[in-house]
């Protein structure tokens, strides 16, 4: 299948204009052993858009997610081929610097995994693998990256306090804010807000929309909805292909394929 | 289309659009009381009727936008069922004013009674041009139950007939009026049963744009009919 280009602007209202592509997937395979998990995926990533990833349970979108940043190669058994390239490198080649790639492309999980550690140490462990601050210069990178995630005013007087005693929601900003600290251009974002309350939700989903000014955004979803205010291009996965990629506003106003929209209107047959 | 997965939306999406189909045949009707006003004498059981049906029309024109708010918020509809919802909010709008273009066409039909010399008008041009109103109407509402464009398409084409009817009917009592000033009452009654007929082939073009909406997601609202037709055509 060709590569799907980048949605141009439609007349229903794509939220942003079009982008370059910041990485651009290319004929990907992906493999759990025997099991083809992915088949022949073709895609970009918008530069500072941010991408959402639909699709039923096994389709292959958290899949496809982990092979953005090589995730999948801390465990035996999973292999990718083709091509993802990012800054005009394909990732998938054996001699990627693994843990550069993984400070350029940040993650955040579904579950909020805080360090065992305090707030600033949350933030300033990750920065320490990668640069050597001065002190004053890591206090400033940690306020930088905890008002980034929108979380200074909440976190400034409690530096100290164990990142683990702060509720889910914030817990998923500090991981947020961690992944900013090292100054990626990505972030993988899965199910970021499975496990958290309404109002949590809406707060991250609030920062999605101001992060993406100056980060790329991949995002996995369950919930279409969230998907449809947030994103500005939208990837309907089913069966470990990619059925369709376009401006949101077009997949959630007029599809083009009868999967995508009987699946984003609930008739799941 | 397959059902959804929830019967609930499905008994609910059924019941806007079968809302729309009920509210279109009572305009229908009315439209067939409208023009046998125009072609007999007075009947005021007829009249009686076009009041009742009105107030029945303006009942289900809220009911059916209440229904519609109430899916978008339970049921934050996407693609078909979007376009479907905010078609139907359209159209009971436009057959709300159908149904008042057509209670002025059957109350004024008295009205425009009185001369003998405008009644080649009034029975001919008038009466062709709400029997052609009445043909568009009944496409429109064939082509939303049936969701089919290309009929829709066709009816755009069939507005700019009528409005060519009321430009001829107003010439000729223009003509009508400038000769003898007696006719003038009866003239401008004529008029303005001609214009609300002019007016109901604006809004069965609207509903016939709407169906091309729902169907190809394409707002073709100030298009041509050939544009239309073009659209229509692409796959």
């Amino acid at each position: 299948m060709e590569a799907q280009a980048l949605a141009r602007p439609h007349v229903i209202g794509t939220r942003m204009p079009p982008a370059a592509a910041k990485m651009s997937i290319r004929e990907l395979d992906f493999y759990y052993g025997k099991f083809k998990a992915l088949k022949d995926v073709n895609l970009d990533i918008g530069e500072r858009r941010v991408t959402a990833f639909i699709g039923p349970s096994g389709c292959g979108k958290s899949t496809l997610l982990r092979t953005l940043n090589r995730m999948y190669s801390l465990y035996p058994g999973q292999r990718a081929s083709g091509q993802i390239l990012f800054h005009g490198r394909n990732i998938l080649d054996a001699g990627t610097d693994l843990n550069m790639l993984r400070a350029k492309i940040g993650m955040v999980f579904q579950k909020p995994t805080p360090f065992p550690m305090s707030i600033y140490e949350n933030i300033a462990f990750g920065v320490r693998l990668y640069e050597c601050l001065s002190q004053r210069e890591m206090d400033e990178r940690v306020e930088w990256a905890l008002a980034k995630a929108a979380m200074w005013e909440e976190a400034k007087d409690k530096l100290k306090q164990s990142g683990m005693a702060l509720s889910g929601g914030q817990q998923q900003r500090l991981c947020i804010a961690r992944a900013v600290a090292v100054k990626p251009d990505v972030l993988l974002l899965d199910e970021p807000t499975s496990a958290l309350d309404p109002i949590s939700t809406a707060k991250i989903e609030e920062l999605i929309g101001e992060l993406k000014r100056d980060y790329t955004i991949a995002i996995v979803t369950h919930n279409m909805q969230q998907a449809a205010r947030v994103s500005d291009f939208t990837a309907y996965m089913y069966l470990g292909e990619l059925i369709e990629f376009d401006a949101t506003d077009t997949i959630f106003f007029k599809p083009k394929r009868k999967e995508t929209e009987d699946y984003i209107t609930g008739r799941f047959g | 289309m397959s059902d959804h997965t929830s019967t609930q939306f499905d008994v609910e999406m059924e019941a806007i659009r079968s809302g729309v189909l009920s509210m279109g045949g009572l305009v229908e009707r009315q439209l067939a009381r409208a023009i046998a006003a125009l072609e007999e004498d007075e009947d005021s059981l007829l009249i009686d009727a076009v009041g009742t049906d009105e107030r029945e029309i303006n009942r289900l024109q809220i009911d059916i936008d209440q229904q519609c708010a109430q899916i978008i918020a339970r049921r934050q509809p996407a693609a078909v069922d979007l376009r479907m919802i905010l078609t139907v909010s359209k159209v009971v709008n436009d057959l709300e004013r159908i149904g008042d273009e057509v209670k002025k066409v059957a109350y004024k039909a008295s009205q425009a009674r009185g001369s003998d010399r405008l009644t080649r008008v009034r029975y001919y041009d008038v009466v062709r041009a709400a029997q052609d109103a009445q043909k568009m109407l009944r496409m429109a509402l064939d082509s939303f139950a049936r969701l089919d464009p290309a009929l829709a398409a066709e009816i755009v084409g069939l507005d700019d007939e009528i409005d060519l009817a009321f430009s001829s009917i107003l010439r000729q009592l223009i003509s009508y009026m400038m000769e003898d000033p007696r006719t003038i009452t009866p003239a401008l009654e004529i008029v303005f049963i001609a214009k609300s007929i002019e007016r109901i082939g604006d809004h069965v073009k609207n509903l016939a744009e709407a169906v091309v909406q729902v169907v190809m997601g394409k707002d073709v609202r100030h298009a041509s009919a050939e544009q239309i037709r073009a659209e229509v055509a692409q796959p």
